[in-house]
């Protein structure tokens, strides 16, 4: 919802499915909200599309760097209970879901 | 007390850390409940280990350059066994189970940990108003915000909690809340700090740096903490030299540029006259002054906004209710995923999650996240050539003074635009620090930035010395 001149470049149909991808489930006041302000967004960044980029390379990384390898030795790991413990449910030393296809047994 | 006299102090036996700890508690029990500096004082670790540290001085041994020095740390810093919650409800009660490289570095050159700093939610944000928590306030006038994201690290060495902070910064969220709070804060080059341990934004962008009182205390705390770490495989291989050493050297003879896209438009003439008089101090002590141009600066804010959302889409995806912190249930694990995600992340989070899944999806890839990409080629290329005709370049910090709190959290575009004169020198990773600098016409703290090519640190705190002594 944008009360400038510009086109709309964010529907609000749109902005559901963007939300569903990230597993987010919103309401329909956020929903409203978010679309009016991503999309006021898009439309700042869009003063970009105006320059001609085609030549340049894309920047993944500021510095060049080359990737790090270390020895393939084994060392010093977490303690699988201590980091089970942080978890929401645990259980026979894994991680406990619900389940993640079909039915519940 | 500065961190550098403290830790003289206490190596030398004149005073213990117990007793400075112990003053620093205090003052945070005294004075946290009207700014909310902290989301957790870790007082009987601190004061354990100010005893460890007083029982090394009694044996003869050194404790280490930071002895004795109580040091907050942001709430994205993993500390082992200590809540690490990244002011989100999605992390809420969740404790590492290892600590940050630079909390191992702090510990190992005798600081203390006195506890951990609100922020905005994973560090999204420029005012500390994005907590689950509830916001911090700035010292200087508590009716203002603290800046941010790490708000709460500047407030609590502008407030005298602790005369050093950690922070990170992945857009300016060191230097602005380090402007506004009337601090030393410190970007450093990118890899030059290890990410090892800090809770993930935009990885291709975040850097860990101090929040100081004074220039000497952020240069101690920056030799500390810099150097490479195999733990982080985008850390700078190379030890780089101690930036205290060289700190006072001055700065005569060096070529400075005032970054004319960062210092002119949108600036308020308040934080504008106070360059003008940080620019004057530079000249006075030998530095030949000029104008420089970075044309591609003005596109920062937009490369920013759609590269740093799409990395922190991937890198928030790991909060999905299986490993860490809250779950709320559903009948899968997809709707967990989703029930979850939906309560524990705050707005923002929200928003900026959404602006980068839009800007990596099919479709409009190319648009938006490669064209982004473009710009920051663009930037990096319009910095490169500065740095032939400079050393150093400076522009405002923050193009206002701290705002009332509540006057931009409607307006998420406004919110953003705080962060204009930050966000260029994370896309190219170079190195920036925000010096205090007086005040602005309400009386409240004016920053200036000081930017230099990557590991220009030396230099660029040789200038910050000088401002810092003009004052």
């Amino acid at each position: 919802m944008r009360f400038g001149m510009g086109q709309q470049r964010i529907t609000r149909a749109e902005c559901a499915h963007v939300a569903a991808l990230a597993r987010l489930e919103l309401t329909d006041e956020e929903l409203d909200r978010f679309t009016g302000q991503l999309d006021e967004l898009l439309d700042h960044v869009a003063e970009v599309e105006a320059l001609d980029l085609e030549a340049l390379p894309p920047t993944m990384h500021a510095l060049p760097i080359a990737n790090l390898l270390r020895p393939d030795t084994p060392g010093e790991v977490l303690d699988r209970g201590e980091v089970l413990a942080q978890a929401p449910f645990a259980e026979e030393g894994q991680f406990r879901v619900p389940p993640v296809l079909g039915e519940a047994p | 007390m500065t961190a550098v006299e403290i830790a003289a102090a206490v190596r030398s036996g004149q005073r213990s850390a117990r007793s400075v700890v112990d003053e620093h508690l205090d003052a945070i029990a005294g004075g946290d409940a009207g700014i909310h500096a902290f989301n957790l004082v870790a007082a009987a670790q601190a004061r354990a280990r100010a005893d460890e540290i007083d029982g090394a001085v009694a044996a003869g041994s050194d404790p280490g350059p930071l002895a004795g020095v109580p040091v907050a740390l942001k709430d994205n810093l993993c500390t082992r066994g200590l809540a690490t919650t990244c002011s989100s409800r999605i992390l809420e009660g969740w404790a590492p189970p290892y600590d940050a490289t630079v909390v191992e570095q702090l510990h190992n050159a005798g600081a203390v940990v006195v506890g951990k700093t609100n922020m905005d939610e994973f560090a999204m944000g420029s005012s500390t108003e994005n907590s689950a928590f509830g916001p911090t306030r700035n010292p200087c006038d508590t009716s203002r915000v603290p800046g941010g994201s790490s708000g709460g690290s500047a407030a609590a060495v502008a407030a005298g909690f602790a005369p050093v902070a950690l922070g990170s910064d992945t857009g300016g969220s060191i230097r602005q809340p380090a402007a506004l709070c009337g601090v030393v804060g410190v970007k450093p080059t990118y890899g030059l700090v290890s990410r090892y341990g800090l809770v993930a934004f935009a990885s291709s962008l975040d850097q860990i740096g101090p929040f100081t009182t004074t220039v000497a205390d952020a240069a101690a705390v920056l030799d500390v903490i810099g150097g490479p770490d195999a733990r982080d495989s985008t850390s700078i291989s190379e030890p780089q030299p101690p930036v205290s050493d060289t700190l006072a050297d001055g700065v005569d003879g060096l070529r400075v540029g005032v970054l004319a896209e960062l210092s002119g438009n949108g600036i308020a003439p308040d934080v504008a006259a106070r360059l003008k008089a940080a620019v004057g101090a530079l000249e006075s002590a030998g530095a030949r002054v000029a104008e420089a141009s970075v044309p591609a600066a003005v596109f920062g804010l937009s490369a920013y906004y759609l590269i740093a959302p799409a990395e922190a889409s991937s890198n928030l995806a790991r909060y999905d209710g299986v490993r860490y912190g809250l779950r709320v249930d559903g009948p899968s694990t997809p709707d967990m995923n989703t029930a979850t995600r939906s309560a524990g992340f705050g707005d923002e989070v929200k928003r900026r999650i959404m602006i980068g899944t839009y800007a990596l999806s099919a479709g409009y890839y190319d648009a938006y996240y490669g064209k982004a990409q473009k710009v920051r080629t663009l930037i990096i290329d319009d910095f490169a050539s500065v740095w032939e005709r400079f050393d150093l370049l400076v522009s405002p910090t923050s193009p206002t003074t701290a705002f009332p709190l509540g006057e931009r959290t409607a307006d998420p575009m406004a919110m953003y635009m705080s962060d204009v004169c930050t966000v260029p020198v994370n896309l190219t990773g170079q190195a920036a620090m925000s010096v205090p600098y007086g005040v602005g016409d309400d009386g409240l703290p004016v920053g200036v930035q000081i930017m230099a090519p990557a590991l220009g640190e030396p230099v660029m705190f040789r200038a910050a010395a000088v401002l810092e002594a003009s004052l």
